[in-house]
């Protein structure tokens, strides 16, 4: 039906007896100049081959002939829509597809329903099966209406699998308050602190004990409390050490240190130490505590004066600062935050 | 404080999208704590119902103010997405979602039968379709879509297949309830009219009592009487 009769149909016999054409046979075909009407008749077989693999099945290419001639399912002519199911057929055949058993069911059917449409009403023989209802048309579009269905449910699915691409779900970033403060060792004792301190004051120890000189106290604690809160808001943290590495006397260490003491003991700080032996590592004092009611001015690190005692200068740690008045160095991070809300 | 506010808080920064379950675990939990306000503690036994109510409405909230993000809910787990038509920009933000290649035409078919008629038998699918599905179902078990949920009490006593929860992850379900016209096609009821159709007029049998696929009052009246 859709090649010209006249010309291709020696092509097509011949074709028909041989099966198959080997890839020779095709590589001879192929050399021929393209005006040979050979090669128009392979052209056409490769765009029907294209066409032909679009359906899923016999019932998918009965839809589409009945999509062709724009009626509705319920409406259609079997017996033409019969002629032109085995029209494909034939035309597969002759473009060397292979036909599944089930396109060749399918023709059998329309066959037989087309051979019965022959026969007047009274001439119709009453096969067994009909007997309970089963008219091989009525199977038929049944069979068809249901698989349309499904067919545009898959559509439906096809679309939704195209907009769940692009549908982004919320992915909050992991939040790792665990990880921050408590689960580093989070008691680092003011005995550790104090051992700390004692290795930085070792450093003095013998230049001082050779020479003794007198100089005035340059530095003081209000200073060094200013000192450290600079050095951590450039920086989350620091180490130990790194708080005394500039200091030029066993006064200013002390200075440092008395400062460093205030700042733990106003909940500014906190200390912690990573692994046990490891240096103590300073930070601030959990961010919620800062931001729940810490005055702007302390978090900067300039201390209104009077607000705390400001020891004098040169003061020894002892005089003081006994161990017991500075519970916070461990810097509980809970009672910490409870602490802050309620004052 | 509104129930559906705490929901929502509870959605906004969970890692995972969160059943109705998981969140009534988050209300119990949260009603333990030591200084659990009264708010928390009379929200320990909350109900599935109120809860699932109370995220229906925010939903509706949400989807009624128009944001670029909406709550949903998929195979019975919610969580904030993004709408569809700002993928352009998320592309370029989050990179293209790792997913496996879109399914084919067969595949697509063979598993829209599976999931309005589960549980159901290959030879059943087989038939709807007309074709052997034996590759695409391959297809579908491998990529978890779909898999075995038993024998059938017949004759050889074949595999029985549903979908998995993957299958409505995938296509963004939130449950097979909402599959779209579920209840016609879990069930296609085709009425046989009285007279069979004439398929060539003036050939042989009497003018037929045609039906309209695309009319609706003859659809419903195909539902209503159920082909016996």
């Amino acid at each position: 039906m859709f090649l010209s009769q006249t010309k291709s149909n020696r092509f097509l016999t011949v074709h028909r007896n041989v099966t198959r054409p080997s890839p020779a046979d095709i590589a001879a075909v192929l050399t021929l100049p393209i005006t040979h009407p050979r090669f128009k008749v392979l052209r056409f077989m490769a765009e029907y081959k294209v066409q032909f693999e679009v359906f899923e099945g016999p019932l998918d290419l009965l839809l589409y002939l009945i999509k062709k001639e724009e009626v509705d399912i319920y409406e259609v002519n079997l017996t033409k829509l019969a002629t032109q199911f085995i029209a494909h057929i034939d035309l597969m055949r002759e473009f060397d597809l292979e036909i599944a058993g089930e396109f060749l069911v399918m023709a059998s059917t329309l066959m037989y329903i087309k051979s019965r449409e022959l026969l007047p009403v009274d001439q119709q023989v009453v096969v067994e099966s009909e007997e309970d209802g089963e008219d091989p048309r009525w199977e038929l579009i049944r069979q068809l209406v249901e698989y349309k269905k499904f067919k545009d449910a898959a559509a439906k699915l096809q679309v939704r699998e195209a907009t769940q691409e692009n549908i982004f779900p919320r992915l909050p970033g992991k939040m790792e308050f665990a990880s921050d403060a408590p689960a580093a060792k989070p008691d680092v004792s003011i005995f550790d602190l104090l051992n700390a301190v004692n290795v930085v004051l070792q450093r003095f120890a013998k230049v001082e004990s050779s020479s003794r000189e007198i100089y005035e106290d340059k530095w003081t604690v209000s200073e060094k409390i200013e000192y450290v809160m600079t050095v951590l808001n450039s920086r989350p943290s620091v180490r130990f050490a790194e708080l005394f590495e500039n200091a030029s006397s066993r006064t200013e260490v002390i200075c440092t240190f008395l400062a460093l003491l205030e700042l733990i003991r106003l909940k500014q700080l906190a200390c912690t130490q990573p692994e046990a032996f490891e240096e103590i590592e300073i930070r601030k004092a959990a961010p919620a505590v800062v931001a729940a009611g810490v005055p702007p001015a302390v978090e900067s690190g300039i201390l209104p004066p009077g607000d705390h005692a400001e020891p004098p200068r040169g003061m020894e740690i002892s005089a003081n600062h006994p161990p017991g008045e500075t519970p916070a160095s461990t810097a509980d991070e809970t009672s910490a935050a409870t602490d802050t809300r309620q004052s | 404080m509104e129930l559906k506010f705490i929901l929502e808080s509870l959605l906004f920064s969970a890692q995972k999208p969160m059943s109705v379950k998981e969140l009534r675990d988050v209300f119990a939990t949260a009603a333990t704590a030591e200084d659990a306000e009264e708010m928390a503690t009379s929200l320990k036994k909350v109900k599935d119902e109120d809860v699932t109510a109370a995220l229906e409405m925010l939903a509706g909230e949400h989807s009624t103010a128009a944001r670029s993000y909406r709550l949903v809910c998929v195979a019975g787990s919610w969580q904030f997405v993004t709408q569809p038509e700002f993928a352009p920009w998320l592309k370029a933000l989050v990179g293209v979602k790792a997913r496996p290649s879109r399914l084919s035409q067969p595949a697509l078919e063979t598993l829209a039968i599976i999931a309005y008629r589960q549980p159901v038998t290959r030879a059943e699918v087989e038939q709807i379709r007309g074709v052997n599905i034996d590759g695409t179902m391959q297809t579908l078990l491998e990529r978890g879509l779909v898999e075995s949920t038993g024998r059938a009490e017949v004759v050889g006593r074949p595999q029985l297949y549903s979908t998995t929860t993957l299958f409505l992850e995938y296509f963004g379900l939130r449950g097979l309830e909402d599959l779209p016209a579920a209840d016609e096609l879990r069930r296609i009821v085709v009425e046989k009219p009285p007279a069979p159709v004439t398929v060539d007029p003036g050939l042989a049998t009497a003018p037929p009592e045609q039906l309209k696929l695309e009319n609706p009052e003859a659809k419903s009246e195909n539902t209503e009487t159920p082909q016996t």
